[in-house]
């Protein structure tokens, strides 16, 4: 089945989306252009068959936004998104697009707030089955909605049903979340930091349940996370964004040990290990992120950059190709 | 030399339906210019247990035992107006989690920060803000920063302030809960490069509460893990790292995933953590114990010296 993993599931071609600033009453009369804050700027890439794409970066990065984008939860300004073949952004008709979702869905950050405190686990775990009507009647129903709460060991599944959001611990809120993402068997998934939220002990548990889902229903997943030792642990390949641009991309092995975008390096640099005898070179940057309202002209890094020369403040580096599968957006490399 | 003490404290929250176990026969010590670290999980008391060496309970909160020596004084017996103006911020303060979010919005940070050093010490406005403007600039702010306001600065920025704040009376403890929790990667280890830095220039006692380990080992000398309102494992980074002895410390290191290093399974404990109402009987953590014993189940473990002085370990397998 060597052909399944080298086909392109989903990609992700020049996305841009800008969000409009909301201005006060006579800011809006006064100015004569919106600013916008520009979340993902120009952002392609491709997420393989039954591979694990993972999406690091700091808060305001712009990677909840790119997730977003992928499964048209939000429009994007401009960019497309193909799925399969198929251009997702250009689909306009609502019935076609459903029938879409039903092969792309996302689990949210929170499971505290992702889920409705009104609806039993059944229920909540039923309703996309319910959506996109693909059972035959309610037996296969509660056949399906009891074998998924199995495979998240949330056992006896008997037990659960009934239970509502507020009566399950955090870890089994977010397994109740993945379940509702995967009863319909998506091709492809965004997590969107699933385990953030989860105290370590419980963390790994969920993450082992995640991967083991995704290799028995051959999904192609796209993890976003600001963890970039967790990100180690998932992922096959990686993208790094910085103010809303990939600055570097690759095998995740890769592009940790050998970073070579000055700010991956900083990035990784910056990870607390868990153990004492690990000592690391230091590199720790001045500053914070810019805003994205206005970000630095050329290199957006190039403010807090320790290798910046004349050309980093004029123009852009391109994501280019370094080696096989290695891209990198920086001058230094040319 | 010890600058604090914690013996034997057991800290109760009373509720409608019993008492919450929060701090159950902690014992611990902080010498001068140590860098000591609290660890655990979400709901195993360590926040309770900074709270109750300051004595900033809630009204249903009782030290039921134990005592808290703090530079020869036992701060349980000491009286509440006597503790609010001999240590409280003079010699031992606090950065709260969440601090830099409940900065006053309408106050400069200037003023925020000489605010605290005013009602502590007999000095003039002038002289406060000089002050501050010095503890600002040992933070990594500038001077001119005085006359900002919360809602300008950035929030590695604020919690750099809520950093200088703790630090403005020349305290000798600074207890600091979760500090970098909410910033990212790059700000955190800016963070806590200054807090390392203040620690010889200042010449204080850091306390770090924290449920990520690895945020230990960057910073700390020594730890304490916490598990259900007990420490399980007390001693030095470099024995507890080098000879793990308690089955919840092993499984809590393991379930890091690290940056360096071969990539290895991340373990997981099954289960979750107990209702402190109701703590298991025997040891608290043997129902997710891999490796209980039918003598975990009955008595409880106390937490003893093990290999020299310096680990201390509370596990019916090291008897």
């Amino acid at each position: 089945m060597k052909s399944l993993t080298t086909n392109v599931v989903i990609e992700a071609r020049k996305l841009i989306k800008h969000f409009p600033l909301k201005l006060g009453f006579f800011k809006t009369l006064l100015s004569k252009q919106v600013p916008y804050v520009h979340a993902v700027d120009d952002v392609s890439f491709k997420i393989f068959g039954q591979e694990v794409f993972g999406l690091v970066g700091e808060s305001g990065c712009g990677k909840t936004t790119t997730g977003r984008l992928l499964i048209r939860l939000i429009e994007p300004t401009a960019g497309e998104v193909v799925f399969k073949g198929i251009n997702v952004t250009s689909i306009n008709s609502e019935k076609e697009m459903r029938k879409l979702r039903s092969k792309m869905q996302i689990i949210f950050q929170d499971p505290y707030e992702s889920l409705n405190p009104r609806m039993s686990v059944f229920d909540i775990i039923a309703e996309p089955l319910r959506i996109q009507n693909v059972t035959e009647n309610e037996d296969e129903l509660r056949e399906r909605v009891l074998q998924t709460l199995e495979d998240l060991d949330l056992t006896p599944p008997e037990e659960f049903v009934f239970r509502f959001p507020h009566e399950l611990s955090g870890g089994q809120r977010q397994r109740v979340a993945i379940g509702r993402a995967f009863v319909l068997r998506p091709e492809f998934l965004v997590a969107d930091e699933p385990v953030s939220m989860l105290d370590v002990s419980i963390r790994s548990e969920v993450l082992r349940l995640l991967l083991g889902l995704i290799e028995r229903y051959h999904s192609s997943f796209l993890y976003i996370t600001h963890d970039v030792a967790l990100a180690r642990h998932m992922c096959g390949r990686i993208a790094v964004m910085y103010l809303g641009k990939i600055v570097e991309q690759g095998s995740t092995d890769k592009v940790i040990q050998e970073p070579m975008h000055p700010y991956t390096e900083a990035l990784i640099a910056a990870v607390p290990v868990p153990d004492p005898e690990a000592r690391r070179t230091k590199v720790v940057i001045k500053g914070e992120v810019p805003s994205a309202i206005n970000p630095p002209p050329g290199c957006r890094f190039h403010t807090r950059c320790p290798y910046a020369w004349e050309i980093c403040r004029k123009k852009e580096p391109p994501l280019a190709a370094i080696e096989k599968d290695r891209y990198v957006a920086c001058h230094k490399y040319k | 030399m010890t600058l604090l003490q914690v013996k034997n404290l057991k800290m109760y929250y009373k509720t409608l339906r019993g008492y919450v176990q929060a701090v159950d026969d902690v014992s611990f010590e902080v010498n001068k210019e140590d860098s000591f670290g609290l660890v655990g999980e979400s709901g195993c008391g360590k926040t309770s247990c900074a709270l109750t060496i300051l004595k900033l309970l809630p009204s249903n909160a009782r030290i039921v035992k134990g005592n808290i020596i703090f530079e020869g004084k036992d701060l349980v017996k000491m009286k509440d107006k006597d503790l609010r103006r001999q240590i409280r911020w003079k010699r031992i303060s606090m950065i709260f989690q969440g601090a830099m979010n409940a900065l006053h919005p309408t106050y400069s940070i200037g003023r925020q920060i000489s605010e605290a050093i005013i009602l502590h010490e007999d000095v003039s406005r002038q002289e406060a803000l000089e002050r501050t403007g010095k503890f600002l600039e040992l933070v990594g702010l500038e001077q001119d920063q005085i006359k900002r306001y919360p809602h300008e600065l950035s929030g590695g920025m604020k919690q750099r302030v809520v950093t200088a704040m703790a630090l403005a009376c020349n305290p000798a403890l600074v207890i600091a809960d979760e500090p970098t929790t909410a910033l990212d990667v790059i700000i955190q280890a800016q963070v806590l490069r200054v807090m390392k830095e203040l620690r010889g220039k200042l010449k204080v006692a850091w306390m770090l509460i924290t449920h990520d380990l690895s945020l230990i080992t960057e910073t700390c000398n020594k730890l304490a893990i916490m598990y259900a309102g007990k420490i399980v494992e007390y001693g030095d980074l470099a024995s507890l790292y080098k000879e793990t002895l308690h089955p919840y410390t092993e499984k809590l290191l393991t379930s890091f995933p690290s940056i360096v290093g071969p990539i290895r399974e991340l373990s997981s404990i099954p289960g979750f953590p107990p209702d402190l109402l109701n703590p298991p009987k025997g040891c608290r953590f043997h129902p997710r114990c891999p490796q209980a014993m039918e003598i975990c189940k009955g008595e409880e473990p106390i937490l003893m010296k093990t290999h020299g002085e310096k680990h201390h370990v509370a596990c019916h397998l090291y008897r």
